[in-house]
């Protein structure tokens, strides 16, 4: 999803000159196109995440739209204090960009793992969370935050190279799309676990289930409208994502779940393990599954809590 | 004084320190007009030590940025003006800061954006605010890319929150900059044309930083030099003593 984003930014830094690149030295072999097309408005701040934030705060307090650009965990975790007080509070034209979120940098290890940004990012007044899923959401996503104002998190991860997305497929802001249909359950997920959150309505539907699968690219602002209809129709609702079950989409999906009288016998959150930090050595799938997110265990806890 | 005195609470010692230097930028440097607190070609003055934001409003308030009776809001129940600057509270508060080691970086920001003009940015960083971290990442930066609209100015009044600049000062503060690209000058912070001359000068050579010798809680005997001086709260006889003094 990294090249879908590079690709539309340069249609967007084309087309908007007050638009600022900015990495904390990251993005070697992947930004030189926007180097190349517009060496003045790209700039390596050098390895200093709160620098580069601050600084972006400070380009948008004089007009400009800034991007921050560094592996999610980076340009989360290290500069947060700089995006609540210098971006947020003020309200500004800064989009922050966080790439390889969840266990995309598997074997880097913990350090370069982002199980937490969903939360710490939603929790943030005026603060919108994306998480595309494959390449049409991320450029849509990308589009869709460009022209828009204000502050933005967008979580890049590996696209599944799948083309989830359908003809009639309009993208917005705080919209859920319909990937696959079914009259059983709805499985909401968010990020590039859509294919895991996919292959898992493939098992059920053997076992006999109908599970609707959502991709959810905005988590921040939730598609209320969808999730209350689907909860409504549905026997359950469930959730996937690449993030801790505190604090992210599961917990989002949750508190509207609960305004519409459903209770935990009707929906489950899938994510990483709330209180561990995972060291074991592997790649992305394997890491998943060492956390538990494996379709086909996903599939028994559903067909069990269903009671089938 | 008079705002602290009232509020009963304060850093006031911080702002009595900073107040020469405030005095000279917003009467004799800054080109700013209060009746234009937005004019895009005026230049930028960023408190990134806010918690000497009384001396700020103090001294925006004297420039006619808004009527001084505002300043009866100063950590008041629905006034508008908390212990640290908050953007858009009054005129002429460039950015919301509170939390050290903000400022200079967002000064690059702005700085970076504002290089093709004639605005400069002066950035107010306290000495003890020189221990984070994130103020030598901008100091870096800038220093490298050599912004030269900026100009810093350290309040070097050797008083912080917790007694640390009390012990012996191994660090010197100008070969710190020096070593980071950045032109550096000496002043006495409480002679005002001394710091009139040294902010006309980082003007035309900046990045320059000033560094700026003072006292924390200046003015009043009883309290300058002390650690004493940085939560100081006068009480009324206080005030009356230094309004007599002046």
């Amino acid at each position: 999803m990294r090249n879908d984003f590079v690709r539309q930014m340069l249609v967007e830094m084309k087309n908007d000159p007050s638009v600022y690149f900015l990495t904390a030295d990251l993005g070697w072999n992947a930004l030189e196109p926007i180097e190349k097309a517009f060496p003045l408005r790209f700039i390596n701040v050098g390895v200093s995440e709160q620098h580069m934030v601050s600084m972006a705060a400070g380009l948008a307090l004089e007009g400009k739209k800034v991007i921050c650009y560094s592996i999610a965990s980076f340009a989360t975790l290290r500069p947060y204090e700089a995006i609540r007080d210098d971006v947020c509070y003020h309200n500004l034209d800064v989009k922050i960009i966080g790439t390889g979120g969840g266990y995309n940098y598997a074997t880097h290890g913990t350090t370069h793992h982002t199980i937490e940004d969903f939360a710490i990012m939603r929790v943030l007044p005026h603060m919108r969370v994306l998480a595309p899923a494959y390449s049409w959401e991320a450029r849509e996503a990308t589009k869709t935050m460009m022209r828009a104002k204000g502050p933005f998190y967008m979580r890049l991860g590996k696209s599944p190279n799948i083309a989830f997305e359908k003809p009639l497929f309009r993208f917005a802001l705080g919209k859920g799309y319909g990937i696959r249909e079914g009259k059983d359950i709805t499985i909401i997920s968010t990020g590039n676990v859509l294919d895991l959150a996919v292959k898992t309505a493939e098992i059920l539907y053997v076992r006999g289930i109908e599970a609707c699968v959502i991709s959810m690219p905005t988590i921040k602002p939730i598609d209320e409208g969808i999730i209350r209809k689907h909860a409504a129709k549905k026997k359950a609702v469930f959730t996937i994502e690449e993030h801790s079950v505190i604090g992210g989409l599961g917990s989002t999906v949750a508190e509207i779940v609960l305004k519409t009288g459903l209770n935990s016998k009707h929906f489950e959150k899938f994510g990483l393990p709330a209180d561990r930090f995972l060291k074991d050595v592997g790649d992305r799938e394997y890491l998943l599954r060492k956390a538990g997110l494996e379709a086909t265990k996903i599939a028994a806890r559903i067909q069990m809590k269903l009671g089938r | 004084m008079e705002m602290s005195a009232r509020a009963k609470c304060g850093e006031t010692g911080s702002s009595l320190s900073v107040s020469d230097i405030l005095a000279t930028l917003y009467f004799r440097i800054l080109r700013i007009n209060p009746r234009r607190p937005n004019d895009p070609s005026r230049d930028r003055f960023i408190l990134s030590k806010g918690h000497a934001a009384a001396g700020l409003y103090a001294a925006l308030a004297l420039r006619g940025f808004f009527p001084q009776k505002v300043l009866l809001g100063h950590r008041a129940n629905s006034g508008r003006l908390h212990a640290h600057p908050s953007k858009g509270a009054v005129p002429g508060i460039e950015v919301s800061t509170g939390s050290l080691g903000h400022g200079l970086s967002i000064a690059a920001g702005m700085a970076e954006s504002l290089k093709k003009t004639r605005s400069k940015l002066y950035v107010l960083i306290g000495d003890g605010e020189c221990d984070e971290g994130s103020v030598w990442e901008a100091a870096r930066y800038i220093g490298r890319v050599a912004l030269r609209n900026i100009i810093a100015i350290v309040d070097d009044n050797k008083v912080q929150g917790y007694p640390l600049a009390r012990q012996k000062r191994t660090l010197d503060l100008a070969k710190q900059w020096s070593a980071f690209g950045w032109k550096v000058l000496r002043v006495d912070g409480h002679d005002c044309p001394a710091l009139e001359r040294a902010f006309r000068e980082a003007r035309r050579i900046g990045p320059a930083v000033v560094i700026a010798d003072t006292v924390a809680g200046k003015g009043v005997p009883e309290v300058e030099h002390t650690q004493g001086a940085h939560y100081y709260v006068p009480d009324t006889a206080a005030v009356d003593t230094l309004r007599k003094k002046i």
